[in-house]
């Protein structure tokens, strides 16, 4: 019980050795990552985009769920690093032979892997990963089912960062299916670290987690006021499965509710931007006006997502053992 | 063989002794507590000063996997590990497999058990088919092949006509019915307490009124039906309250907790240890008080083990993927103290809650000492300090969230009827 209460992302040395999620990471952990970012971005924009940082790295991109995005800008980063990648899409193979997760890890241990990029469909996978991998592998949670997904938490402050400059005089709405969405627990973790004085998110009432305001939030279930003097929009992706249980009963009447259109988003601030961690449902949680807009952020997201992950491998490869 | 039992601490809860005698034992009963009677002459003397002498423990729910799971568990492991942990009878959920709804499974068990000659087992029969919760068990046949009572386990009973109807059958023979209260609608996909930790975690939740709406919709059926019924795990503190309410209304039920609960809550889980994977789950701190504040007040009758063994494969998993349970038998003596002593509850108080309570659930003449009775012990150093590591457990079930934790209360000798069945 004692270790599995101990902050398992660090090591001794208080050193990064597991991005798993934003919770228990300090402010200053968080701003050194996104100033490593800033220090990457520009070799983005070089001719060569590669720097020699993780050259002789083998870094694997685990992928238990299926996901093309996040693979992908993983994939982009750690060769801008000069890394060596192995993509594995799990669920296709070993898993359905009735391999386990550790089985599977295992053995890719025994094949000198340095890093392992994790996305999988159960909470607290990438910690059980990370609590049985010898201890110079890093893990990095690219999702677990709704627990984490620290690099999108990670991007996102870097955009609001890149726009708003500071985070301690903002008011940010988080809108959408809190309830299931791991991207939406790591924002509001890093929001609150960073000094954000008020977080909100804007949803009904079945897409809220139990006790959400416990996490620091302030809850509303009423879009017009939630987005009122907002400086960040955040819009959450609602998934078309959850039309068939009893959370919702209708996209229609949803994005009557809940959908962001120019309307509503008037009545944030009216330098106010707009993001979404994609991909987007345009039509049901925002409209293509808003999406496309000049206080949408949405693509720079994508671009700054590339560096904050590059920054993420560079510092876990750099930690002590 | 006679014993002689010296220099102990001798507590009854049943009878209110709590002084320092001594016991004789033979022909596997008790035959006097104090003085020797005339011309007994033990064939063994245990010295039991320093420690408490006390009927053995009465344990509603241990999970032996016998038959159909022994990957996890045996009935030989589990056996031991019972008497390890001074507990000389034991109830067995249906939930094997195949589920405990034939008459000769339970036969073949109980003589399996039999033979081993260590603890008692009082197997539960299943309450419908399969535990499908759609038809009824033979219950007065099962009842002659040794079920104690009848119950759905953890599986679910989501039809109200086919539960009324058990009731009503289960009462006609005077059989009592053990439920846990869930609806399994409001249960659906949960494994972690609807609230604080499993939002965070983005673990899907069982909310408290998962419990409460299903103790409300049974003992709505007590009164309809007149069946007795021993609710089991409660957790919440809603849970707690109607019970505690029925029992004034002078309702036939009774209610035990699972010893962890009293002890842990969601904030347990920490980051994911699949060791607090428990059915039901731990819940908030305010929950865990509650059913403290039911076990001094006697709202909850008894505590068990819920032993529930568990292989590594199937709890080093991913939290939601693992199998859910803890392995009991061994700490729910320390356990149960540790609780009494943070209380301040007494000795006898924690005693009875493990040996004349759970026999008086069990309507069982036993869980007590006096002349005439079986000679079923347990005899343990309450001050003793050991620590909770796979080698020290007897069970193949070695999943505990208080692994590595220094704990008090040791067995040093566990009698089932007059013989020595353990001593460490």
């Amino acid at each position: 019980m004692a270790f599995l209460n101990r902050n398992p992302q660090l090591n001794q040395h208080g050193e990064l050795q597991h991005l798993l999620t934003i919770e228990g990471l300090g402010a200053g952990m968080l701003r050194h990552i996104l100033d490593t970012a800033e220090s990457f971005v520009s070799v983005s924009e070089r001719e060569v985009k590669k720097v020699p940082l993780l050259r002789g790295k083998s870094i694997f991109n685990l992928f238990f769920e299926p996901s093309t995005r996040t693979r992908t800008t993983f994939e982009i980063a750690a060769k801008r690093l000069s890394a060596d990648v192995i993509n594995l899409n799990i669920n296709a193979s070993s898993q359905s032979k009735g391999e386990t997760v550790l089985d599977t890890v295992d053995n890719l241990a025994a094949m000198q892997a340095d890093m392992f990029i994790v996305r999988h469909a159960e909470s607290g996978a990438a910690h059980f990963i990370a609590r049985h991998v010898a201890p110079h592998i890093h893990v990095v949670n690219a999702g677990d089912g709704r627990h984490a997904h620290p690099t999108q938490g990670l991007l996102d402050m870097y955009t609001i960062r890149h726009y708003k400059k500071e985070f301690h005089n903002l008011r940010v709405a988080i809108v959408g299916d809190v309830l299931h969405s791991r991207v939406a627990r790591s924002q509001i973790h890093a929001l609150t670290t960073l000094g954000v004085p008020e977080v909100r998110v804007i949803a009904p009432k079945t897409l809220l987690p139990a006790e959400v305001e416990r996490m620091g939030v302030q809850v509303y279930y009423d879009m017009p006021q939630g987005l009122k003097d907002v400086d960040v929009v955040i819009m959450l992706r609602l998934q078309n499965e959850r039309m068939r249980g009893a959370l919702l009963p209708s996209a229609q009447e949803y994005f009557k509710s809940y959908g962001l259109t120019q309307d509503k988003l008037a009545l944030a601030k009216s330098d106010a931007i707009v993001m979404h961690p994609g991909p987007m449902n345009r039509g049901v949680e925002i409209d293509s006006d808003v999406a496309d807009g000049t206080q949408s952020v949405i693509l720079p997201q994508v671009t700054f997502g590339i560096a904050v992950r590059m920054a993420v491998m560079s510092i876990l490869a750099g930690s002590k053992q | 063989m006679k014993i002689h039992i010296r220099g102990g601490r001798l507590i009854d809860p049943k009878s209110g002794i709590d002084e320092q005698r001594d016991a004789f034992i033979a022909a596997g009963k008790v035959v006097a507590l104090g003085d020797a009677p005339a011309d007994f002459h033990a064939n063994r003397v245990v010295d039991a000063s320093g420690l408490v002498v006390c009927p053995g423990l009465i344990d509603l729910s241990a999970r032996l996997r016998e038959p159909g799971l022994e990957y996890m568990a045996t009935l030989e492991s589990e056996m031991q590990a019972a008497v390890a942990g001074g507990v000389t009878s034991l109830v067995c959920p249906p939930d094997t497999d195949p589920p405990l709804d034939e008459p000769g499974l339970v036969e073949m068990l109980r003589h399996r058990a039999r033979n081993l000659h260590q603890a008692r087992v009082f197997p539960l029969g299943a309450l419908t088919q399969k535990l499908e919760g759609q038809r009824l068990t033979e219950m007065a046949e099962l009842h002659d092949a040794g079920c104690i009572a009848f119950s759905q386990a953890d599986a679910p009973l989501t039809d109200s006509n086919v539960l009324l109807r058990a009731l009503q059958y289960a009462s006609t023979f005077g059989f009592t019915v053990w439920l846990r209260p869930q609806d399994s609608f409001l249960a659906r996909d949960g494994v972690a307490h609807d609230g604080e930790v499993a939002s965070r975690l983005g673990l899907a939740g069982i909310p408290a009124c998962a419990e409460s709406i299903a103790i409300s919709r049974i003992l709505l059926l007590m009164k309809e039906t007149g069946a007795r019924v021993h609710l089991c795990r409660l957790s919440t503190r809603d849970g707690v309250d109607m019970v505690r309410e029925a029992k004034r209304q002078g309702l036939p039920v009774t209610c035990d907790i699972g010893v962890h609960h009293a002890h842990l809550s969601e904030m347990d889980i920490g980051y994911f240890d699949s060791n607090c994977h428990v059915i039901p789950p731990f819940r908030s701190l305010r929950d865990r008080d509650a059913l403290r504040a039911g076990l001094m007040d006697g709202t909850i009758d008894a505590i068990c083990s819920d032993h529930a063994p568990v292989d590594d494969d199937a709890k080093f998993l991913p939290f939601a993927e693992s199998e859910a349970g803890v392995t009991g038998l061994e700490l729910l003596l320390p356990l149960t103290l540790k609780w009494a002593r943070e209380a301040g509850a007494g000795l006898p108080l924690a005693i009875a809650r493990l040996t004349t309570e759970p026999a008086r659930v069990l309507s069982l003449n036993k869980g007590m000492l006096a002349p005439g009775l079986n000679a079923d012990l347990c005899i343990f150093d309450p001050d003793e300090l050991w620590k909770v590591t796979p080698r020290a457990l007897k069970s193949l079930g070695k999943n505990t969230p208080f692994q590595n934790m220094e704990l008090a209360g040791k067995v040093k000798y566990t009698l089932v009827e007059g013989h020595v069945v353990y001593e460490s």
